[in-house]
């Protein structure tokens, strides 16, 4: 997990959208913002015009660098030398916030004494483990000072896994994380999809390098002098980082790279706050994860966490997921980030995962209650407090389930079937050719979705595979309508829950993921209704009660002709949770849960998902479905937040130590001394009555170990991590490594890339080693606005493809004369995985970079087209390698090596195999006369 | 021999058109007031008998603009108009190109990397342009069946039902916005002219043109007139403030001696940048000149044959 949980303790998006309004200066890296989050971009667009600085660093100029005052070009994979210079201007220049410092980051503690810093052993820090290319953060000693005598039961106890770390950045978009691939993975429906992510169970990182033995404690230095303190660390890891070295890693002027940081520091401290926005630009990337870090390194160097127009905009790389990641489709995630079971001694019992999963020390004390509230929503009267509330019942991972390691697994036959919702991998996955490999050994495939998409018709349709016939994989494609007409919730990137209805009914015989899902499970339970085996009683008791009390009716009052259609709010209400003691006074149902910390150990209740718990609190109070506008400007009442609406994260930083606003243009949440409580606009996130003098006593544990003046409460420290003692598995401190691909050398360190990324090597994944004169061109990948990922839900729309028809890839008019490549004429993009073709954008918005005395060509490529649709074109994600991030699988994306010629490759030019249609819809409004027609249907 | 056309102010043939004016003037009145009104006597809202009721228009402010085309999609969703076709055209991000019959609202892309003034500062210019809905509007002027009127918003607005297709208007539009509707993928159109109707539909329902409504930045603005051209100078100044000297609005008040358009712009850069004409023509300034010049043309080849073929007849009888 990643970046932000390692930083702060959840790896979620800090703050939400509207909150850019209120930013005085914006970083927009690694995030092509205005382009892929139009509707959201509205928000830094506001900023701007109330007299914001915004600022665009990326390896292309792209729409989102128009709009910004300042746009630096940089060298894609030179993210963590720009952001480390920034940290070593602040350091140097002494621009820190040293109240916010002092008080809420750990940079007064000092670590144990044998740690070793990158800078000392040539890019590597202490603990590395070159046979399984891994660290070994307790032989490094990465922990605090104070912390070694827990050591001999650390094992036993802590997975310290930054709990919703995982969330955002595992997620995906985000993030760091941990899966979703939006690059290139993608979706059409709802779902986010892991790639590949580690599994968790037993990759959980040791977290009780942090907590003190209960008689301990952890050794500070508030001086900041201690040479092993935090703070001097950090100097020390950074004072090569000088403006001068990034420029020449990330090829732009050292110049550049000093206005970014004047501009942060001028606009952070009491009065100011900025604000840093990413998304998959920085997550598809070896070093994603410490980019993420670095990213908030600086945010805490400059006290801009959790505060108003503060904090780390993790934007999310396609609708909702950041919901599969809450309530995950992961393999190796339960809801609300709790880790799936795997076959280890330390998940043996429950008893035993809820020791070794749950935290001494801050809010993951509290596992034990999520996790029998969980059980009990799945297995209802059948878990009991006797039989370990069929603990036993969970599915143990026994490996690495995760898309890449999955489709690799299927490619060489060891997959039989495959159900397959709202994802793409066809045209969408990294290296994709290596996922259609996959999908043409399956025996069967299921496709749901609402177009015929590229993984829908690989078998007939894939200009490079081989003839129909040769492909065995029998193919169900199952349509399903689009979201007007089924209803549910999407969760953000702001991880706001917005629920939507069902406005029409499915066409035909569209039916919903939900009746799918449903309707097989309910036909399975009926399969396994008379068995006697043991291994199916748990689908028996599953409870499955999602059915409507009355006839579904549609927004204008009619009854819905779908049968057995499940009562989406149902599963809502599940996810919430219950009293499974009390009753709901009005309707005589079991209560609904009004907050997670209703959530008991004793099975008295149950929560499908506990982070979402207080979204339905009563049976006529929905508050995903609530659209009310306040004179609050927080707007608590649009839709609902988890963690228990609070639309700010950490906002206890939002005071100072004593509990008193920053200042008063940036006051937020604060402690009233009359009341005994945190108020403000947005909901605490803290203990609403925990006094800012609040001292933990002698072995403290839960949440009576988070002192009143420590804001990350998911850190059993409560402090932001300038260093990370657990958590990330390629170190503590973020390191610039060059991509796994790259055409130059590391300058800083004699370690090229990431000691511990993953590599997948086959005939069908082969890697550019550094460097290759065969693939002297840098390649990355954006989106457009116009399609959406691989292009599933917009390249059957005329209405979209008109604006952006063909896939083409940008290039800089000193590489096209170069290569003599003609401005809208063809050009081919070779990498080790494949070709393609695609028309030349030359363009003056790429441009050449001198670097180390060379000049370096860069390309962009957009990644939306494929062989399905009315517009079809090569695919980008077929140039991709699998390489991942140790943390969370990521691939590298963002940032690899390519040859470009001219000319096109026409064998493997696809043929649209939809017809194009003027009108995507077109239909004579009813019951309106030919006057009050649309003029298109007039006119024609 | 070649034949000279006379021309204005061209020696004899200038006294021959001046003595044709005279004669026009004698037999139809005086010339300026038999051509269509000038914008300041177009009829206004209140005319049309019903309640006094405010001209509304567009506002766009390219300073806003971050290109994403939701108008253009928004428009030909609710309009029902259909995709024009696939075509690549190189033209920066610019795949529509142009307005048309079937494009109402066309966001167009210019880049400007590095060009700017010795900072080399980048700009890549975005703006949605559309229908003028000029005050003084060619397209109405030139229309001989009366299809194109003013509704009872003070927009521009073609009755599909009565125009025939004759065009005058497509000639006479000096933002090159009107067009005939022309087969699309084979499919048939009635080509008649078509535009921009400022979502007359969705106004007379009380609603903000689908354009406007879906624009994330408010780069588009719908309101009245009077409302958005005073928002619009006080943008302009709070730009200039900022220090942004580029900005001024097009069409505001007036362009050259064009009249003020309906939906005006916020632009950065000049016009042409953006395809638009710093000095639109009004097609019917001078009008009276070239009726003369047309009149005295006839008169001379008139006389001409008569010499030619007068005498032959006298020879003849």
């Amino acid at each position: 997990m990643p970046g932000l949980g390692a930083s702060f303790g959840r790896g979620a998006a800090t703050g939400y959208q509207q909150d850019m309004a209120n930013s005085d200066c914006i970083l927009i890296m690694g995030s092509n913002m205005a382009e892929a989050h139009p509707v959201g971009f509205r928000w830094p667009m506001r900023a701007r015009e109330k007299g914001a600085q915004l600022i665009h660093v990326d390896p292309h100029f792209s729409r989102t660098s128009a709009m910004c005052q300042t746009y630096v070009a940089v060298r894609a994979g030179g993210d963590i030398a720009f952001l480390g210079a920034i940290v070593n201007y602040i350091l140097t220049n002494d621009k820190w916030f040293k109240e916010y410092v002092l008080a809420y980051t750990n940079a007064a503690i000092v670590v144990q004494e044998g740690y070793e810093d990158a800078e000392d052993l040539g890019g590597i820090f202490s603990g590395y483990e070159p046979e399984t290319r891994s660290y070994n953060a307790d032989k490094g000693r990465w922990g605090y000072a104070g912390s070694e005598a827990d050591v001999c039961q650390r094992d036993a106890r802590d997975g310290a896994r930054g709990p919703v770390e995982q969330g955002l950045g595992g997620t995906g978009k985000t993030g760091s994380g941990q899966r979703e691939t939006a690059a290139t993975a993608e979706g059409t429906s709802q779902h986010g999809h892991g790639l590949m992510g580690l599994a968790s169970g037993q990759t959980r990182n040791r977290a009780a390098n942090i907590v003190p033995p209960p008689d301990g404690k952890i050794e500070r230095d508030e001086s900041l002098q201690h040479p092993r303190c935090v703070f001097q660390l950090l100097k020390k890891h950074f004072s090569r980082y000088t403006p001068e070295t990034a420029a020449q890693i990330c090829g732009c002027k050292p110049e550049e790279i000093i206005k970014v940081a004047e501009l942060l520091c001028q606009n952070s401290g009491r009065e100011r706050t900025s604000m840093i926005v990413y998304a998959l630009g920085w997550t598809q990337h070896t070093t994603g994860v410490q980019t993420i870090r670095c990213a908030g390194i600086i945010q805490l160097l400059l006290g801009n966490m959790g505060r108003p127009g503060g904090g780390i905009m993790a934007m999310r790389g396609h609708s909702t997921i950041q919901g599969s990641t809450d309530i995950p489709t992961l393999y190796d995630s339960l809801p609300g980030y709790l880790p799936q079971p795997a076959s280890i001694e330390q998940h043996r019992s429950l008893k035993a995962y809820c020791e070794f999963e749950g935290l001494a020390a801050g809010y993951w004390a509290n596992t034990p209650k999520f996790m029998v509230s969980l059980l009990k929503a799945y297995y209802g009267d059948a878990a009991t407090k006797e039989n370990d509330f069929r603990y036993d019942w969970l599915p143990r991972i026994d490996g690495d389930y995760s898309q890449l390691p999955f489709f690799n697994s299927m490619a060489q036959g060891n997959v039989d079937g495959y159900f397959l919702f709202g994802q793409n991998p066809a045209a969408g996955g990294p290296n994709a050719g290596l996922h259609r490999a996959g999908l043409r050994q399956l025996k069967w495939l299921v496709v749901l979705d609402w177009f015929e998409i590229e993984t829908a018709c690989f078998w007939k349709n894939d200009p490079k595979g081989p003839p129909p016939g040769d492909v065995g994989t029998e193919v169900f494609f199952f349509p399903v309508p689009p979201i007007t007409a089924k209803e549910g919730c999407f969760t953000n990137t702001q991880r706001l829950i917005q629920w939507h209805d069902r406005a029409v009914d499915p066409e035909e015989d569209c039916r919903s993921d939900l009746w799918f899902v449903w309707n097989l499970g309910r036909r399975l339970k009926e399969l396994y209704a008379g068995s006697t085996r043991p291994q199916d009683q748990a689908i028996q008791a599953l409870t499955w009660d999602y059915a409507y009390d009355e006839e579904p009716r549609l927004a204008d009052g009619s009854v819905s002709r779908i049968e057995n259609e499940p009562d989406a709010a149902k599963v809502l209400q599940e996810i919430n949770g219950h009293s499974l003691v009390e009753r709901d006074e009005k309707t005589g149902k079991r209560r609904l849960l009004r907050a997670f910390s209703e959530c008991k150990d004793d099975g008295t209740t149950s929560c499908g998902g506990w982070i979402y718990s207080g979204v339905f609190p009563s049976y006529d109070r929905n508050r995903a479905r609530e659209r009310i506008v306040t004179k609050n400007p927080v707007q608590p009442n649009w839709g609902y937040a988890w963690p228990n609406n609070r639309r700010i994260m950490y906002n206890r930083a939002s005071a100072d130590p004593q509990g008193r606003p920053w200042s008063t243009r940036k006051q937020y949440i604060w402690w009233d001394e009359q009341a005994k409580r945190w108020v403000g606009p947005d909901e605490p996130d803290f203990e609403p009555a925990k006094p800012p003098d609040y001292r933990p006593p002698q072995g403290a544990r839960g949440m009576a170990a988070i002192a009143g003046d420590q804001p990350f409460i998911m850190h059993p420290d409560g402090l932001g991590w300038l260093f990370a003692p657990a958590t990330t598995k390629d170190g503590p401190f973020p390191t610039h490594y060059e991509p796994v691909e790259s055409p130059v050398s590391n300058p800083l360190y004699k370690q090229e890339d990431n000691p511990t990324a993953r590599y997948f090597q086959g005939p069908l994944n082969v890697i550019a080693h550094t460097p290759e004169s065969e693939y002297p061109i840098i390649a990355t990948t954006y989106r457009l606005t116009e399609h959406y990922l691989s292009g599933p839900m917009s390249r059957f729309n005329s209405w979209l493809n008109e604006l952006q028809p063909a896939m083409f890839a940008e290039i800089s008019p000193e590489l096209a004369a170069e290569r003599g490549i003609v401005h809208g004429g063809w050009c081919t993009i070779h990498s080790p995985r494949g070709t393609i073709n695609a028309r030349a954008m030359v363009t003056k918005r790429m441009k050449p970079l001198v670097i180390a005395g060379r000049t370096i060509h860069q390309i962009g490529l957009p990644f939306h087209w494929g062989f399905s649709g009315e517009s079809v074109g090569s695919q980008t994600n077929d140039l991709i390698p699998i390489v991942a991030d140790p943390n969370v699988s990521m691939h590298e994306a963002k940032a690899f090596t390519c040859d470009v010629r001219a000319g096109e490759v026409p064998q493997i030019e696809p043929k649209p195999n939809y017809p194009f249609a003027p009108w995507p819809v077109r239909g004579m409004v009813p019951q309106t006369p030919r006057s009050g027609q649309p003029e298109g249907q007039v006119g024609r | 021999m070649t034949f000279k056309l006379p021309i204005v102010g061209d020696g004899v043939a200038a006294q021959l058109l001046e003595r044709t004016r005279e004669m026009a003037v004698e037999v139809i009145g005086d010339l300026p007031n038999a051509f269509p009104p000038r914008w300041t006597e177009v009829p206004q809202p209140a005319d049309h008998g019903g309640d006094a009721r405010q001209i509304m228009g567009f506002f766009t402010d390219t300073t806003l603009c971050i290109g994403c085309k939701a108008c253009e999609v928004a428009c030909k969703q609710w309009n029902q108009l259909p995709a024009e076709g696939m075509n690549f055209t190189g033209y920066s991000y610019d795949n529509t190109a142009r307005l048309s019959a079937t494009t109402w609202r066309h966001v167009a892309f210019k880049e400007k990397i590095g060009e700017d003034d010795a900072a080399g500062i980048s700009r890549w210019l975005m703006m949605s342009d559309v229908c003028k809905h000029c005050q003084s509007a060619p397209c109405q002027h030139a229309c001989p069946t009366g299809a194109i009127i003013y509704n009872e918003f003070g927009d521009v607005y073609v009755q599909g039902d009565i125009c025939n297709g004759c065009g005058y208007c497509v000639v006479a539009c000096p933002f090159g916005v009107i067009e005939r509707s022309d087969h699309v993928a084979g499919i048939p159109a009635d080509g008649h002219a078509h535009k921009c109707t400022l979502c007359y539909d969705r106004q007379a329902e009380g609603m903000t043109p689908a354009c406007a409504k879906s624009c994330p930045t408010a780069s588009i603005q719908f309101g009245s007139v009077d409302d958005l051209r005073a928002k619009a100078r006080q943008r302009v100044n709070e730009l200039r403030e900022r220090g942004n000297d580029k900005a001024y609005l097009y069409g505001c008040d007036s362009v050259g001696d064009y009249g003020p358009l309906n939906s005006f712009f916020l632009l950065e850069d000049h016009p042409n940048e953006y395809n638009l004409p710093e000095n639109p023509p009004q097609p019917f300034d001078g009008q009276g000149k070239r009726y003369a010049a047309s009149l005295a043309v006839g008169a001379g080849l008139a006389m001409v044959a008569a010499m030619i073929f007068g005498g032959g007849g006298r020879r003849g009888r």
